[in-house]
Formats: structure tokens, C-alpha cells, sequence
């Protein structure tokens, strides 16, 4: 599957992964829900750090959607509980 | 619930709203690839404003590095005229001036990291935006008006995402730059009027002020000592009375009026009455 962080384009990502992915991003959403600064910050860089290890960067000249669409590595929880709801994600 | 699902689901929906639909596929595409090429404008200018910050972020660094040698050399002077608490004094504003320095260079690597990071975005655009005008062409060619909607969908879904994407890369750039100029405003502010000279916030470079003053006694003393040699060997001592200050005040007015005799005015009007005939009235007048 195709995956994108945020501000870093895409990257794919062996489907054998998802379930390791999965258990990384409940870490990240029971942080966000909790409120949770620091446990954020540690779930988020987790999660990115384990999709660019495993993921290969997909060819910037595709037009391929992403099936997974991640967060910028420097995201605040404000931010991302933003991201979660239909304010300002993108602009205009 | 997941956060990268619901972050998917929410990006995808709204990045595909930004595209508006027209009735004819054909002139939706050429509609877009407008809008894609309108924000590979914005990205670049996104790359120069934030080069621009970057730059006034270091001219300051700069200023402040002089501003702390400075002080530096202060401190040395201070100590060397055996005047410890002056010393001091430079040593602390010159461990505020570090401070604020630190400060902007962390200010400058976030600047510079951004930079980097739109320049790349800016790149990854410009490859999917000749991609979209690539599919472009073949759409309009080979498809008809039902096909192409298909493969427009296709396309759109993922050049929309990487405009989404860029578009929020550019406002965070921006957000950042606004805080980073008006920051960078302030302390201009404080560089012009001169208060970042003294970072304790009193008087305006009293160090120097003071080492000036020391400096400058020595220099005044040695300065009078030159005039009254100067002035003794021409005109009597009557100089030392302290006859030498309202009639050098007059001596210059007058000058206008009596250019050529000018130069000479000045001793006549010291020394008073009779010794130049020319002496206008105005000057006469103080004289007495």
C-alpha cells in the first residue's frame, strides 16, 4: 500500500506491515484521546519511524492516492486532533 | 479511533473538495492543471519569503556577534584601567548578547530546515504536476467523455492530495515566518535605538560611556595643554582668564557678515578693544 507523511511525500509499505502499523497508531490515538503530550510525541515518532523503515519512497511523478495519510513529524497534539476533525486541515 | 484513518479520511475528502468539478471533464483538467501550476508559484514564493526571514535572522546574528566582541574588548579595556566593576558590568551584557545569540541560531536552523523542506515539497509537486499535464494530453486524445471522467478521477485523487499536502506545508512555513519576523522586528527595533547595547536595560552603553570619559579626560587635558601652547605663543596669557568662550561664540556669527576677516576676528575679539579697526558693531558690542 501507498503511504504518505505529511510534508515528506509518499513511501510504500508492504501490506504484511498494516498489523504492526495498527498496533503503533492505537498507541498514538489512546495518547491523543488522553491528552497526553509526551505520550504523543514518543507515539508519533514511533509510528513514522517505523513506516520509513519499512516503507520504499513511492516515485514522486505518480498520481497514485494514498491509501494511509500520516501526519508531519512535527505535528502538535492540537494539530492532529485538528486533522482528526474538519478544521483547518488544508487551506483555501 | 485510528488516527490514521480518521487523519485519511479527513484530508481525502476535503483535498478533493478543493477541486471544484465542471460540467465538461476536458475543461475540469485544464482547470486544474491551472490550480497546480498557481500552487507551484505559491510553494516557490513559500521557499523565497522564507529565505528572506532566513537571511534577516543572520544579518542579527551578526550584529550581535559584533555588539558581543564588543563588550568583550570593553571588559578587557575596563580591566586594563583597573576598574573591575565595569569589567563585570560588559560581562554580563556580554553573556545576554550569547543568550539572544543562541537563540537565533536556533531560530536560523529552523528556518533553514524549513527552507530545505519546501524546496523538496516544491520539487515533488513540480513532478506530479507534469505528470497530471502528461495524463492530461492522453486523456483528451484517446478517451471519450465518460472514459476520461474515470481516468480524471484517477488523477485528481493524487495530484489533490500532494496539492493538499504542499498547502499546508506552505501555511506552516508561513505561520512560522510570521513569528520569526515579528521577533526579528523586535529585536531591530532594539538594535536601532541602541538598547541592545546595554542589555541590562539602564543607560544606553554606559561602559563605554565611562571608559570614554576616562579616555577622554586624558585626552581633554592633553588637548588643553596643545591650545595654551598654541595660543600663548601668539597672544598674551590673557586667555587663562576665561575671556576665550563667549567671544568665540560671536566670532562666528560674525563671520558671514565679514567672511575675508573672519580669521582674524577670533584673537581680536579676545583681546578687545582697539587692536583691529574692522571689528563690526555686533562684535564690539559683546566685547564689552
Amino acid at each position: 500500500m501507498i503511504v504518505r507523511i505529511l510534508g515528506e511525500g509518499q513511501l510504500s509499505v508492504d501490506d504484511a506491515e498494516t498489523a504492526a502499523l495498527n498496533e503503533l497508531d492505537a498507541k498514538l490515538a489512546s495518547a491523543v484521546d488522553a491528552g497526553d503530550e509526551a505520550a504523543f510525541r514518543r507515539a508519533l515518532n514511533e509510528l513514522l519511524a517505523q513506516v520509513r523503515a519499512v516503507g520504499k519512497p513511492y516515485p514522486a511523478d505518480s498520481l497514485e492516492p494514498s491509501e494511509l495519510i500520516l501526519p508531519h513529524e512535527d505535528a502538535s497534539l492540537a494539530e492532529v486532533r485538528q486533522m482528526m476533525t474538519d478544521e483547518g486541515l488544508i487551506p483555501g | 479511533m485510528s488516527v490514521m484513518k480518521r487523519v485519511t479520511l479527513i484530508f481525502r475528502s476535503k483535498a478533493n473538495k478543493a477541486l471544484d468539478r465542471m460540467e465538461d471533464p476536458r475543461e475540469t483538467l485544464d482547470y486544474s492543471y491551472q490550480r497546480q501550476l498557481e500552487m507551484l508559484q505559491k510553494v516557490r514564493r513559500g521557499v523565497a519569503d522564507v529565505a528572506t526571514s532566513r537571511k534577516r535572522v543572520e544579518l542579527q546574528m551578526n550584529q550581535i556577534q559584533q555588539q558581543s566582541n564588543k563588550l568583550e574588548k570593553q571588559a578587557r579595556d575596563a580591566l586594563g584601567a583597573g576598574r573591575e566593576d565595569l569589567a563585570r558590568e560588559a560581562l554580563t551584557r556580554r553573556s545576554s548578547a550569547q543568550n539572544q545569540l543562541n537563540d537565533l541560531q536556533a531560530q536560523y536552523a529552523s528556518l533553514q530546515a524549513e527552507e530545505e523542506k519546501l524546496t523538496v515539497a516544491s520539487q515533488r509537486l513540480q513532478s506530479k504536476v507534469d505528470a497530471f499535464r502528461t495524463r492530461k494530453e492522453t486523456i483528451k486524445a484517446t478517451y471519450t467523455a465518460a472514459e476520461a471522467q474515470t481516468r480524471i478521477n484517477e488523477a485528481f485523487s493524487g495530484i489533490s492530495e500532494e496539492m493538499g499536502d504542499v498547502g499546508m506545508a506552505i501555511q506552516r512555513a508561513e505561520d512560522k515566518t510570521a513569528q520569526m519576523q515579528a521577533r526579528a522586528g523586535a529585536i531591530d527595533e532594539l538594535l536601532a535605538s541602541g538598547a541592545l547595547e546595554d542589555m541590562s536595560g539602564t543607560q544606553r552603553d554606559d561602559i563605554q560611556v565611562e571608559l570614554d570619559r576616562m579616555g577622554a579626560s586624558n585626552d581633554v587635558e592633553f588637548e588643553l595643554q596643545k591650545l595654551k601652547g598654541e595660543l600663548g605663543s601668539g597672544s598674551a596669557g590673557e586667555l587663562e582668564a576665561g575671556a576665550g568662550e563667549a567671544p568665540a561664540g560671536s566670532a562666528q556669527q560674525a563671520r558671514p557678515a565679514s567672511s575675508s576677516n573672519g580669521e582674524q576676528a577670533l584673537p581680536a575679539a579676545d583681546v578687545g578693544e582697539s587692536a583691529i579697526p574692522s571689528a563690526d558693531p555686533q562684535r564690539a558690542g559683546d566685547g564689552t
